[in-house]
C-alpha cells in the first residue's frame, strides 16, 4: 500500500539541494510519435491501417504485413502485469538516485506486450489501467496502475516524477485580479498547494478581492509582469521556493491591425504577455531549473494559460492573437531550458472566456472553473498540451485538418 | 597484425556469436572458401563502458526498456526469471544450485576472476539486483578475448594440433512466441542437434550451457533435452553439477564465476568444451570426457532474448 505522503519539512539550507539528471533519453525519431499522444494525455500506439496489427516498439514498417502506414491510434487502456520487478541497482545515474523502481511487462487487451513504470500497488497478476506519461526528460513513458483506484493512490513516488501534482507544492499565480486567475488560485490551493496570488497595482480595489484576502491558503503579492523591477523583487523574496508557476497573465484587447491609428494596445499587450513571459522566466526560471530534483516539493511545472488565438490569428483580436503566438514560441524555448532540470512546460489553450473583453462573441465560452479543474488535472496527470474546451479542441483539429482553410475561416472579414 | 585475409565474417549476435561463428566458420572451410578461420570474441572494459554498452545496445532497446529503470539485461531477465519460477515452482535454492557448483568449478580455473567459495547461504543472502535476480545471479564484466580455429581434420593433423570434430550445430532466431519468455530457440532444432550428431543427450560427457544467469541454464536444461519443460529444478536437485559430479556442467566455472567480457562470452562455454573433449582442459579436465554440447543465447530484445545455438563436439 501507498504510504500517505508526507508534508515536506522546511529547507535545511545546511543540506546540499540534489542537482537535477534526468532518464536516459535516446529514443528514436519514430519513437517520437508515442510523445505526441503523451502530452495531451491519450493513449495511443502506432496501428497498421492496411492489417490492423498494433506496433510497439513503434516501428517504421508493419511487422505483419510491411505497411508503412502506422498512424498513432487510441486504444483501451487495460492490461495486465505478466510478470515485475523491483529494480535495486539501475545503470543510469537518474534511476540509482530514485531506486528501488519497478517496472513489469504488461500485456495489453489490445495485443502488445510492453515494458511499463509500475505504481507501487502492482505486481504479477493484477490488472493495470495504462496510460502514456512523459518522464522528465520528456520521452512517452508507459505507466500501469492499479486497475480500481487505491488509497493515496497518487502519492505514489514513481507517479510523482511522471506528474507535477501540486500537493505539498507552492505555487505562484501571476495575475490574481481577473476572475480566471483568482478561480485556478482556489483550485490549486484545493488541490493540497500553497498559493501565492500575484495582484498588480493592488492599491486599485478588484472585484473578488475580499474573497482572496480572507482565503488564508493565499498570499498576496505584488506583482506586475510588465515591470522587470516588479517581477524581481518577487523573485528576491519568494523564486527560492516556487515550484509551480502559473503565468495567468490575461490582457486581452480587441483590434486588428487597421483598426487602430496607433500601436499603443498592441505594445500594451506585448508588455503584459510577451514581455511579462520575458521578465518572469528571466527572474524565477534560473531558481526552478536548479531545483529540479529538491526533494517532495521540488520545482516541477511552469504552466501558461494561453488563448487558443495563439494556434491561429482570429479577427477581431488580430493583435493580440499575434502576441499569444508569440508567447507559445517563447514557451518552446522554455521547454527546451527548463527540460534538464526535469520541469515541465504545461501549455492549457482555451476559447474565449467568458467575461467582458470576450463580450462581442457568441457562445460558447470557457467559463473560469472549466479552465482551473483542467490545469488541476494537466498537472495531477503529467500532460504538457491542454486544449480545454470544444472552441479550442476544435481550432487544434481544425488545423490537423487543414491549415490554410482555418486560417481563411478565422480570420474573416466579419463585415463582408 | 597486417594479416591479408580472403575471408571475414562480423557475427553481431551478442552470447549467440560464438556458436555462429562456428557453424559460419565451417561452412567457409567446407566450401573451400578459407582453410583456417580464426573465431575470436572479445572485449575491453574501461569506467563506464558497461553502461555505455547497455545504452547503445539496439534501437528497440532505446525505445522501449532503457528508460524504463535502465536495469540493463539484469531487469529483463529479472522479468523472464520471475515468470519461469512463478509458472514451474521454481525456487531461489534451485537456481543456487546451479551458480554454486560452478563457482566450485572456478576455484579450480586460475583464469577465473572470482576465487573466493561460494555457498549456498551465502547465494541466499546476497543483495537484490532486480528481484529475483540477486548479485550472484549476475556475471561480472571484464575484459578478456576467447578463440579457436576451424579447419579441416587433415589439416589439424598436419599441423600437429590437438582437434574435437564438430557432430552438429544448430541456430535459431525468432523462434518463440510466449508471452514471457519460456523457452529459448532450441526447442525448435533439438532433435536434429542429436540426430545429425547420432547421440543421445546422457551420452555427452560434459555440458557447457550459456550462463548470462542460472535461470537460462536451467531453462536449457529443459530446451537441450535432459529433462521435460517445466522440469528443470528438479533436474538441478538430482544431480551434481560439479566437474566431479554426474552432470559436469560449466566446468570452468561459466560466466557467471569468470567473468563475461562481452561477446567474448559467448565463447567461454565453447573453448571449455573444445578444452574438455581434447583433454587439454588442465584443472577443469573431466576424465576421459569424449563428447560435449555448448550453447549460446543471446540478442536480448525489449522483452526476450532472440537468438540461440548449440553444438556438439567429440574428441578423438
Amino acid at each position: 500500500m501507498t504510504e500517505p505522503l508526507k508534508r515536506p519539512a522546511r529547507k535545511n539550507p545546511l543540506v546540499r539541494t540534489q542537482v537535477p539528471m534526468l532518464p536516459p533519453s535516446f529514443q528514436s525519431r519514430t519513437a517520437q510519435i508515442l510523445t505526441a499522444a503523451a502530452a495531451e494525455g491519450r493513449f495511443a500506439l502506432q496501428e497498421c491501417t492496411e492489417c490492423g496489427t498494433i506496433a510497439y516498439p513503434p516501428r517504421d514498417a508493419c511487422s505483419e504485413c510491411l505497411s508503412d502506414d502506422l498512424p498513432l491510434t487510441d486504444l483501451p487502456a487495460g492490461g495486465k502485469v505478466l510478470s515485475h520487478t523491483l529494480i535495486s541497482v539501475p545503470g543510469e545515474l537518474y534511476f540509482r538516485e530514485r531506486a528501488p523502481w519497478l517496472i513489469g511487462l504488461v500485456k495489453l487487451d489490445c495485443g502488445p506486450i510492453l515494458v511499463a513504470h509500475l505504481h507501487a500497488d502492482c505486481a504479477t497478476g493484477d490488472r493495470v489501467r495504462m496510460s502514456l506519461q512523459m518522464d522528465k526528460a520528456g520521452n512517452a513513458a508507459a505507466f500501469g496502475r492499479p486497475e480500481q483506484d487505491v488509497p493515496n493512490m497518487t502519492d505514489d513516488t514513481q507517479w510523482r516524477e511522471m506528474t507535477a501534482a501540486p500537493k505539498f507544492r507552492r505555487v505562484l499565480v501571476t495575475a490574481g485580479r481577473t476572475r480566471v486567475g483568482q478561480t485556478i488560485a482556489g483550485a490549486l490551493a484545493d488541490a493540497g498547494g500553497t498559493v501565492f496570488v500575484g495582484i498588480s497595482e493592488p492599491w486599485i480595489p478588484f472585484e473578488g478581492e475580499e474573497k482572496l484576502k480572507t482565503d488564508d491558503r493565499l498570499q498576496l503579492m505584488d506583482l506586475s509582469v510588465d515591470d522587470e523591477r516588479s517581477v524581481r523583487e518577487l523573485a528576491a523574496l519568494i523564486g527560492g521556493k516556487v515550484d509551480i508557476l502559473v503565468n495567468t497573465n490575461d490582457y486581452v484587447r480587441p483590434g486588428n491591425l487597421l483598426d487602430q491609428k496607433n500601436a499603443s494596445s498592441v505594445r500594451d499587450q506585448l508588455n503584459q504577455h510577451f514581455i511579462g513571459f520575458v521578465h518572469l522566466a528571466q527572474a524565477f526560471g534560473g531558481a526552478m531549473r536548479a531545483r529540479g530534483a529538491d526533494g517532495s516539493n521540488s520545482a516541477t511545472a511552469w504552466v501558461n494559460v494561453f488563448s487558443a488565438y495563439a494556434l491561429a490569428n482570429a479577427n477581431p483580436f488580430g493583435a493580440f492573437s499575434a502576441v499569444q503566438a508569440g508567447c507559445l514560441s517563447l514557451s518552446h524555448s522554455l521547454r527546451g531550458e527548463l527540460r534538464p532540470a526535469g520541469v515541465r512546460v504545461i501549455n492549457l489553450f482555451t476559447g474565449p472566456i467568458d467575461d467582458e473583453w470576450y463580450q462581442t462573441l457568441p457562445a460558447p465560452k470557457v467559463a473560469p472553473h472549466t479552465i482551473a479543474s483542467a490545469l488541476v488535472k494537466a498537472l495531477q496527470n503529467g500532460q504538457e498540451d491542454v486544449f480545454v474546451d470544444d472552441i479550442a479542441r476544435d481550432i487544434r483539429e481544425r488545423i490537423r485538418q487543414n491549415q490554410k482553410g482555418t486560417e481563411r475561416a478565422l480570420n474573416k472579414d466579419q463585415s463582408a | 597484425m597486417g594479416m591479408s585475409l580472403r575471408w571475414i565474417d562480423t557475427i553481431p549476435l551478442g552470447g549467440a556469436s560464438g556458436i555462429a561463428a562456428v557453424r559460419r566458420a565451417a561452412r567457409a572451410v567446407q566450401a573451400g572458401d578459407a582453410r583456417v578461420v580464426a573465431c575470436i570474441g572479445a572485449d575491453t572494459n574501461h569506467v563506464d563502458t558497461f553502461r555505455q554498452t547497455t545504452a547503445n545496445f539496439a534501437r528497440f532497446a532505446q525505445d522501449a526498456v532503457l528508460s524504463y529503470g535502465s536495469g540493463g539485461a539484469n531487469a529483463s531477465f529479472a522479468l523472464i526469471a520471475r515468470n519461469y519460477m512463478n509458472q514451474f515452482g521454481v525456487t531461489r535454492e534451485d537456481l543456487g544450485r546451479i551458480a554454486v557448483a560452478q563457482r566450485d568449478n572456478a576455484l579450480r580455473n586460475p583464469n577465473a576472476l572470482m576465487k573466493k567459495p561460494l555457498i549456498l547461504e551465502q547465494y541466499m543472502k546476497a543483495h537484490p539486483i532486480s528481484d529475483p535476480i540477486h548479485l550472484f545471479d549476475c556475471v561480472m564484466p571484464c575484459a578478456g578475448a576467447e578463440g579457436l580455429l576451424v579447419m579441416r581434420e587433415e589439416t589439424a593433423k598436419m599441423l600437429g594440433l590437438p582437434f574435437a570434430r564438430l557432430l552438429s550445430s544448430i541456430e535459431r532466431h525468432n523462434a518463440v512466441s510466449d508471452d514471457v519468455q519460456l523457452r529459448g530457440g532450441w526447442v525448435a532444432d533439438i532433435d536434429e542437434l542429436y540426430a545429425i550428431a547420432g547421440i543421445r543427450p546422457s551420452d555427452l560427457d560434459v555440458v557447457q550451457t550459456y550462463d548470462d544467469y542460472p535461470v537460462i541454464c536451467m531453462m536449457q536444461f529443459e530446451d537441450l533435452g535432459f529433462c521435460k519443460k517445466g522440469e528443470g529444478a528438479e533436474f538441478v536437485r538430482a544431480h551434481d553439477l560439479r566437474i566431479d559430479g554426474d552432470f559436469p556442467h560449466n566446468t570452468s566455472g561459466g560466466q557467471l564465476s569468470c567473468g563475461q567480457a562481452g561477446g567474448g562470452g559467448g565463447y567461454l562455454g565453447l573453448n571449455e568444451a573444445l578444452r574438455q573433449v581434447t583433454d587439454t582442459a588442465g584443472p577443469t579436465q573431466v576424465p576421459g570426457a569424449r563428447l560435449a554440447l555448448a550453447s549460446g543465447f543471446g540478442m536480448m530484445n525489449y522483452d526476450r532474448g532472440l537468438s540461440s545455438g548449440a553444438l556438439i563436439l567429440a574428441g578423438d
